[in-house]
């Protein structure tokens, strides 16, 4: 009970420090949309859009977690007010949880933007929803933890950005969001199953118009693997350099 | 080296607050806390005294979970957390030396915020939120964001913030410093009606007057080995016997240093100027006979007056004489660090 109470109190301050200000907001719906609009512009017929949109929403998603994380932990340990959640009586696990858990959701958030955009231009029947819905949130917990971890190993927010900067735009190339990893240099396909993003993009390929290349099952695997991996060793990062 | 004392006035029958053994904490090459031994009783204040970088912070921080202690172990009122710290920080407020609350909220939702960590439910934090505005005159700036609260201001409202969920250990790191007097009375009163009430304090700072006025028992620490724990009544009786006393006179002190030494073996003579001198002695000095003496040269006396040692001197003497001890150590050739 306790560490519901706190959790919540984390998150909605995070909220209303970070996520619902006007700029992120704004940032948070524009974004999607030009991606959107950029995409969508260029494709005549519904079936372009459809194909389009497990990318778009990678995108989205990507673009509206990686970075927070910047501000949400690393600012804050700048701060030292990072110092007063170490000190509160809840475990680093839930803390973190509660420190990214905005990010996830603001992420998911983002990524229906093309979606509701979509059912107005293509028709969409024939998604599978809740694979959709499953694939949104380990892409987004995932990419939230992947910013985790960066903005744990640096000691600036710019270091954090320009970090989380250096691995989304090869992920977006490399992921197969746009185009499948076997068009991708021969050298370059190892690469890409190293990252997260890659399992994601082909569970939300499946979802939307059923052209996953790799088993449901094996996508769901290493996404749930990707998100312990990243969150486990971005604690064992806090214990050891911000406890110290 | 070490002398302790447990200042019998108290029950022992309690557990203690904080039970410290051999807490020992290394940066690298740097022992910044070494081997330091204590115990802070239930219900008293504590100071923890010692020149700057002596390790005082690293001692809290060890003490309530920011760092990890190299070596040693810790109890908090009676449970050990030495390799575990969560369950006891429930118990624990803390005031940082520095006031780190979030500027972007302001002091109302930052007390809010802050009850919530400790799973306060919303209308206790409310109204517990409101009382120490109240308390700690905030009222009027509670929806001001803290990043525009004036230095005071931001010290009294972390003091709030570390107190919101009524812990039984409050540990404060330098709550006064760069505080106007007024606002620093204020907040020892605070502090001192907290300890009334039943609350543990743990608390260091540079101002003697305030260990002198809150603490019951002070630890003077130097470069991380703690040198004395003591009441502070005892600790002001070990300088107590030495007694002080200050001449002013109409000139021409300086002169009379050889004469008075010779006439009196006993004291030790300071001459401050010309018109000033102290003298220094173990036992009560007869003034009578010296002032005759200052007179027959022609030196009138115009006062007086006897010297009360301070804690302060007690900290110069102590911190002093162990500093001049370790420096003879490191010249040692045998004992020289590489
Ligand atoms: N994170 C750290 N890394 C390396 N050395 C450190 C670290 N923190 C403290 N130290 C060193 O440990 C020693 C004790 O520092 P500490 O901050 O505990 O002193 P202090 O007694 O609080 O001093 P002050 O009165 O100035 O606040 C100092 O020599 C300091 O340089
Ligand atoms: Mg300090």
């Amino acid at each position: 009970m306790n560490g519901c109470i706190a959790y919540w109190g984390i998150l909605r301050k995070d909220m209303r420090s970070y996520y619902l200000k006007p700029p992120n907001i704004s940032w948070g719906l524009i974004f999607p949309l030009a991606w959107t609009l950029m995409f969508f512009i260029r494709s005549e017929t519904a079936v372009d859009i459809r194909s389009l949109l497990p990318g778009v929403m990678a995108l989205s998603i990507l673009f509206g977690t990686t970075s927070m994380l910047a501000v949400t932990v690393t600012f804050e340990k700048r701060g030292r007010s990072f110092e007063r959640l170490l000190l509160a009586p809840i475990s680093l696990e839930l803390l973190m949880w509660a420190k990214t858990s905005g990010a996830v959701f603001f992420g998911a958030v983002n990524a229906f933007v093309p979606v509701v955009m979509a059912a107005f231009l293509a028709d969409l029947s024939g998604v599978i929803w809740w694979q959709l819905i499953v694939a949104v949130t380990l892409v987004a917990i995932s990419s939230t933890f992947l910013g985790l971890l960066i903005a744990v190993c640096v000691k600036e927010v710019f270091e954090a950005q320009t970090f989380s900067n250096f691995f989304r735009f090869p992920m977006v190339f490399l992921c197969g969001l746009f185009f499948p990893i076997d068009q991708l240099p021969g050298p370059l396909q190892p690469l890409a199953y190293l990252l997260p993003l890659t399992y994601g993009a082909d569970l939300l390929h499946e979802a939307v118009q059923s052209t996953g290349r790799l088993p449901v099952a094996v996508n769901l695997a290493a996404l749930v693997g990707f998100c312990l991996l990243l969150f486990l060793v971005s604690l064992h990062r806090i214990r050891q350099k911000w406890i110290r | 080296m070490l002398r302790q004392n447990d200042g019998n006035e108290m029950s022992d029958t309690r557990v203690a607050a904080i039970a410290a053994h051999q807490l020992t904490k290394c940066f690298h090459a740097v022992r910044a806390v070494d081997g330091v031994s204590f115990e802070v009783r239930d219900g008293e204040v504590f100071g923890f005294l010692g020149p700057n970088g002596a390790g005082k912070t690293t001692t809290i921080n060890m003490l309530t979970g920011l760092a990890r202690p190299t070596s040693g172990s810790l109890r908090i009122l009676g449970h050990d957390v030495t390799r575990n710290i969560k369950k006891a920080q429930h118990w624990m407020g803390i005031v940082p030396d520095e006031s780190n609350l979030y500027p972007e909220l302001d002091g109302w939702e930052n007390l809010c915020f802050c009850a919530s960590l400790y799973g306060i439910r919303r209308r206790e934090r409310e109204a517990r939120a409101r009382e120490l505005l109240e308390q700690f005159g905030l009222a009027s700036v509670a929806r001001r964001r803290f990043a525009a609260y004036s230095k005071g201001m931001k010290r009294k409202l972390t003091i709030a913030a570390g107190i919101i969920h009524r812990p039984r250990i409050l540990f404060l790191d330098e709550p006064t410093t760069g505080i106007d007097v007024a606002s620093a009375r204020e907040i020892r009163q605070r502090l001192a009606g907290l300890n009334q009430s039943g609350t543990t304090i743990f608390l260091t700072t540079h101002y003697i007057e305030e260990a002198e006025r809150l603490c019951h028992r002070i630890a003077f620490l130097v470069d991380g080995r703690l040198v004395r724990v003591d009441t502070l009544a005892n600790l002001v009786q070990a300088v107590q016997d030495k007694h002080t006393v200050e001449l002013s006179a109409s000139g021409g002190l300086r002169r009379m240093r050889d004469p008075l030494r010779n006439a009196f073996p006993a004291g030790d003579f300071e001459e401050l100027s010309e018109t000033r001198m102290r003298v220094h002695t173990d036992r009560p000095l007869p003034l009578a006979p010296l002032i005759r003496l200052l007179e027959e040269h022609e030196i009138q006396v115009t006062e007086a007056r006897l010297i009360r040692p301070s804690l302060e001197d007690v900290f110069l003497e102590i911190t002093g004489l162990e500093l001049a001890r370790m420096k003879n150590d490191d010249n040692r050739p045998e004992t020289k660090s590489m």
